[in-house]
């Protein structure tokens, strides 16, 4: 049964696996083991980002694709969902069409890009990549009458989503039964679905050949299996797999706008999630993305004591100051690719 | 040898198409010559990168934290030398701006030293780890840019003498946009005296040819190439200052903004072409001001059109380089 949902693609090490329950058990019952909305919050985005950052290594690992366009695909999910609970009204209709209609366009979009420049080499579609996703992310806050420019969308969620909505007069183990529980346990489930048909993916034939032409391009095309299909279809689904994941977070967060969505500090946050969580790896993109949230929000909190220690010192303060968490995170990045390129998943399959 | 003429024929070309769109002729004129500056700055930020690339099939993503370093060290040294900037003499305003240039050149020009070094070296010839490792090497540098000047924004002010414009008839010439110009032309005069005039220059361009063939000659093409490695940072952080001083702010993030154009700059000009290069840089910067006059709103997006468009022209850019 766990082999068949694992799609056969077992954690191969104890502590791997304990680390991987931890998560999955931790998430599920994280509105009671931390209670308060900054906890719930987080815990939602990890959800959100793990399936943001295996999608993604399915490039990046898989496929050995750099693409700095994944963000923007997450962007189009969530405005598709934000702008058709704007226009039509908060009902599940509107969700489902933008939905929809935000999975097509990133499909659409991810299709004309990779048959453009996937039959050119890394290089070349990273740069690509990187020019259209500034181009779009400049794009949709210009264009402010569909997306609300710098300020982005607020709207409103399906009634049943929301946090006025209550199910029980008397709170379970301290926790108010309302909307907003029932929709992290939507975003749980459908990021741990999304995550489960990943791993079906990236161990089905399909994802062979990926790795085979990850390996030896020159070869993989002589088998038969042509490069540019097989790399635009995985660009493909990763496009859809990161728009899903941003509906979800729309669903979730009730607003988008390109600062949490569309800039690029998101796409930096993804590499460095799949790279010191383990490339290759659909398990290593999920612990990824748990450390890099949370470091996120509370690493602030651990350099804010070097920082009081600090004091007096001459730069030391500033080299701690709390908004420098991404250059620590950057410095552990750099020494994984040189040190670690399995990441933390390669290491302790390694033991 | 047989050269290859059409491409130069698109920037005339360009210039020439966009008269009867814009309308006036005057502000044809301000906008050819802003196109003029911007290209030319953006030019001398990416001919470092393309040639890297060329020799060693080396591409720094990192390449905007020079842009960025350049900029910053620009405005702190212009505001130490502030009362020659206020003056109102051009050789004082000069000779502070000078050394302001010539600072973020050397400090951009030794960082790159230690960054191919550190950062680049261990890589090569892995792609794939090439561009994370320098993806890498940008973001630690943005955040130690902002640990040494702190995270907000920078004014910088021009110096006197090249505020403003001054009128030619109906037509507006703003004074720091033909300095830049005159800089650009001025770098890329010394590029091409170099690559064509020199033994050194001969050996790069030999070297982007077919670098095997180079070695096997008795040269050393590493070395060859950390020098280029150098100069081309020097270049982007002088391209970061001018930058800078015609933006009139400078901010952590500026590398990475402008490092998106230098990379379509580079790709339309064919990987490893200065000369491809330099025709692509006035494309992108007479492109992005016409349409910015014409149709604000896609700016940016007519770059992505542009590119676009060359390349189902000529898949491997302007000019291709030979075996790539």
């Amino acid at each position: 049964m766990l082999r068949t949902l694992l799609s056969d693609d077992l954690p191969r090490s104890r502590w791997l696996a304990a680390a991987l329950l931890a998560i999955v058990i931790g998430l599920a019952l994280a509105p009671f083991l931390f209670p308060g909305a900054k906890s719930l919050n987080v815990a939602a985005k990890i959800c959100v980002f793990v399936v943001l950052a295996a999608s993604f290594d399915l490039l990046l690992g898989y496929s050995g694709i750099v693409s700095f366009a994944h963000t923007m695909f997450f962007g189009i999910g969530a405005y598709g969902v934000a702008i058709a609970l704007t226009r039509l009204g908060s009902g599940w209709d509107a969700v489902a069409m933008g939905t929809v209609a935000g999975l097509a366009s990133a499909i659409a979009l991810a299709a004309v890009i990779g048959l453009f420049s996937l039959r050119l080499r890394t290089i070349f579609f990273a740069m690509i990549t990187l020019a259209v996703a500034s181009a779009f992310a400049i794009l949709a806050s210009q264009l402010s009458d569909v997306t609300g420019g710098e300020d982005g969308l607020n709207f409103r969620l399906p009634a049943i989503l929301r946090a006025s909505m209550s199910f029980a007069d008397t709170p379970l183990f301290g926790v108010r039964l309302n909307g907003r529980l029932l929709d992290y346990y939507l975003v749980y489930i459908v990021s741990l679905v999304l995550v489960l048909v990943l791993l079906r993916i990236v161990n089905s034939p399909f994802g062979s050949v990926l790795k085979a032409m990850r390996e030896n391009p020159f070869r993989a095309e002589a088998i038969g299996y042509r490069a540019v299909v097989y790399r635009t279809a995985a660009s493909c689904i990763a496009a859809a797999f990161a728009a899903l994941a941003g509906a979800l977070m729309a669903l979730w967060s009730s607003q988008t706008n390109p600062d949490t969505v569309l800039s690029f500090d998101i796409m930096i946050d993804i590499l460095l999630m799949v790279v010191i969580g383990g490339m290759g790896t659909v398990y290593g993109a999920a612990i990824g993305a748990v450390l890099l949230v949370i470091s996120q929000n509370y690493l602030q909190d651990l350099l804010l004591v070097a920082n009081k220690a600090f004091a007096g010192v001459p730069l030391l303060p500033d080299l701690f100051h709390p908004d420098r968490w991404l250059l620590w995170l950057g410095i552990a990045f750099i020494l994984c690719v040189y040190f670690f390129p399995t990441g933390i998943v390669g290491r302790l399959r390694s033991d | 040898m047989k050269r290859d003429f059409i491409p130069l024929l698109l920037v005339p070309g360009i210039i020439i198409a966009a008269l009867p769109l814009v309308g006036s002729s005057e502000s044809w004129a301000t906008l050819t010559l802003a196109g003029l500056a911007m290209g030319l700055m953006i030019f001398v930020m990416a001919s470092g990168l393309t040639l890297t690339f060329g020799l060693m099939d080396v591409l720094n993503f990192g390449h905007g934290a020079f842009i960025a370093i350049g900029a910053f060290v620009t405005a702190s040294v212009m505001a130490g030398l502030a009362p020659w900037l206020k003056a109102d003499s051009l050789w004082l305003n000069l000779a502070a701006i000078g050394p302001a240039m010539l600072a973020a050149m050397a400090v951009s020009g030794g960082l790159g030293l230690a960054f191919e070094r550190a950062i680049v070296r261990p890589v090569y010839g892995q792609h794939l780890k090439q561009i994370l490792v320098t993806t890498g090497g940008l973001i630690v540098a943005e955040q130690l840019i902002k640990v040494v000047w702190g995270p907000d924004q920078i004014t910088l002010a021009r110096p006197t003498a090249l505020r403003g414009a001054f009128l030619l008839g109906e037509i507006a010439i703003e004074k720091y946009r033909i300095f830049a110009v005159v800089i650009g032309l001025a770098v890329f005069a010394a590029l091409s005296v170099t690559l064509n005039r020199t033994r050194i220059g001969l050996l790069i361009r030999a070297g982007v040819e077919n670098g095997e063939m180079v070695e096997a000659l008795g040269y050393r093409i590493r070395r060859l190439f950390v020098g280029v490695f150098a100069v081309g940072s020097a270049l982007a952080g002088l391209g970061g200052a001018m930058w800078g001083i015609y933006q009139e702010t400078v901010t952590a993030t500026i590398g990475a903004q402008v490092a998106v154009l230098v990379f379509i700059v580079i790709i339309i000009g064919g990987l490893g072409s200065v000369g491809g290069c330099f025709i692509g840089a006035l494309l992108v910067g007479l492109t992005a001001n016409y349409v910015g006059f014409l149709a604000p709103k896609v700016a940016l997006g007519s770059n992505i059109l542009l590119m676009a468009i060359i390349l189902l022209w000529r898949p491997q850019g302007l000019y291709p380089v030979a075996r790539r």
